[in-house]
């Protein structure tokens, strides 16, 4: 047991697990968006608050879900760790001069996107997750089901202007955050080779770009129509 | 041409250090950076005063001596050692900052000096090969494919400056030690101590405190040997295969 815990606990483990929770997140992302995409379905929310009520009661996605929570404060947690270790690495003393020209800007300020996107999280979880789970809320009934209308909750958030903002905001950040995390999670993991290397970096791109666009367009939508 | 030297001049290891601002009136664009050092050295050892200590000793770019921090870029703003690195690359009357590589791991000795022995550690930690002794083999004896031995070689052109860890923002010294791991696990005489060697370096890596790699590539964009960060991700791999897989388990990982 010694060899795994000195696996994880080595420079090359602890990013191994940032990769690994980071990689797991963008699959959530994904799924996310596509329960969210329903929000624009012209039904009056049905689609929507249907999908809700499924993402909270199904046994499966609930365990899905809570391994999904875990992920994402192991990889808050080891952010902060590693930042906290990388800060000493460098000594006391810094250098008078830096230059920004070798590096990325998002690469350099994973941290401070990061913040950004835990802030909206907080914000996020409190208004519609914790709604739902624990909220009193209006409900309504399709069929035989009666089910909590999250739509008309999202629906008026939405129409405040700041709210909007905000999202909008985030997402921009989340996009920073993708474009250059997705790609440095396959070269930690050690997975970089020229035959797949253009691929990854193409998909890396463009999901950094499509999906938080996508994300964005929602509430935007939800504001003006 | 004229030249404004901000130089970090610092006592010993124990002392705080502080910038000190030199004109250089006679420097020639056909010196090389360090040649003008000289120069103003040999004017300062004139007045009396005490000459700025720098590291340099081939002179010619490939022993990884020279390390001086200049404008913001470890060995300045070209992708070469100090030491080849030319006072025409700078402007007339420009103002040039130099100071040590800063590390936790590599503490300032003196002036511009580090004490960069935490690589030698790294390097005595797995970074060989074992040759039984008897007669000498064959050269031809073991195929290896010419991209493979070109790819090895690539990775062999390291000369330990230390120029990674400088650049990076986390002082990371993952591009030297990748460069050192590859080198040999690309190559049949490599195999033998493969495993051990990733787990032992990366142990001793972690060990000295250097910090990990956050993929910003800074390195690759500094080095003067252009190591690639390809070997970064190589050694991950040979690392966690390691780890997973070896019979050894007590290579102790970590820092402190």
């Amino acid at each position: 047991m010694k060899w795994f815990i000195d696996l994880f606990s080595s420079s090359i483990g602890r990013k191994v697990v940032m990769a690994l929770t980071g990689l797991f997140i963008i699959l959530f992302l994904m799924v996310h968006l596509i329960g969210n995409l329903q929000l624009l379905k012209d039904d009056g929310g049905e689609a929507f608050n249907v999908y809700a009520y499924f993402m909270t009661h199904n046994p499966l996605i609930k365990m899905v879900s809570y391994v999904n929570y875990a992920f994402f404060l192991f990889h808050i947690g080891w952010a902060l760790l590693l930042t906290i270790k990388n800060r000493q690495a460098r000594g006391t003393e810094g250098y008078a001069v830096t230059s920004s020209k070798s590096s990325i800007w998002s690469a350099r300020n994973m941290g401070i996107l990061g913040t950004i996107i835990l802030v909206f999280l907080v914000i996020h979880m409190k208004d519609f997750w914790g709604q739902m789970h624990f909220g009193e809320m209006p409900t309504k009934t399709y069929g035989d089901h009666e089910v909590k209308d999250l739509f008309t909750v999202v629906g008026s958030a939405f129409q405040e202007w700041w709210y909007v903002a905000l999202y909008c905001i985030s997402m921009v950040a989340i996009a920073f955050h993708l474009w250059h995390g997705f790609e440095s999670a396959f070269q930690t993991l050690g997975l970089n080779h020229m035959k797949y290397n253009p691929v990854i970096s193409f998909v890396g791109k463009s999901f950094s770009i499509v999906v938080p666009a996508l994300f964005a367009i929602i509430p935007i939508l939800m504001f003006f129509v | 041409m004229k030249i404004k030297l901000k130089v970090w001049r610092q006592k010993n290891k124990d002392t705080k250090g502080a910038f000190k601002t030199y004109n250089v009136d006679h420097a020639s664009p056909d010196m090389s950076f360090l040649e003008m050092i000289d120069v103003l050295n040999t004017e300062l050892i004139k007045k009396g005063e005490e000459s700025i200590a720098f590291d340099h000793d081939c002179r010619e770019g490939i022993c990884g001596m020279c390390s001086l921090y200049i404008n913001g870029h470890p060995h300045g703003p070209l992708q070469t050692t100090t030491c080849q690195l030319h006072m025409r690359t700078f402007k007339d009357g420009e103002t040039i900052t130099v100071e040590p590589w800063r590390a936790k791991a590599f503490p300032v000795i003196k002036d511009l000096v580090v004490d960069r022995t935490a690589f030698d550690r790294i390097q005595q930690a797995g970074g060989y090969v074992n040759v039984n002794t008897g007669g000498v083999p064959d050269a031809n004896e073991i195929p290896i494919p010419k991209r493979i031995a070109d790819e090895a070689f690539d990775a062999a052109t390291c000369i330990g400056c230390g120029a990674c860890v400088a650049a990076c923002k986390n002082a990371s010294a993952m591009l030297f030690v990748s460069a050192k791991v590859s080198q040999f696990a690309l190559l049949p005489q490599g195999q033998v101590e493969r495993k051990e060697r990733a787990e032992k370096m990366v142990a001793q890596m972690d060990a000295e405190g250097f910090g990990s790699c956050t993929n910003t590539y800074a390195c690759e964009a500094e080095c003067p040997k252009g190591i690639k960060v390809a070997n970064i991700a190589r050694m991950n791999r040979e690392y966690l295969g390691a780890m997973m897989t070896s019979y050894e388990g007590s290579t102790g990982g970590g820092g402190e």
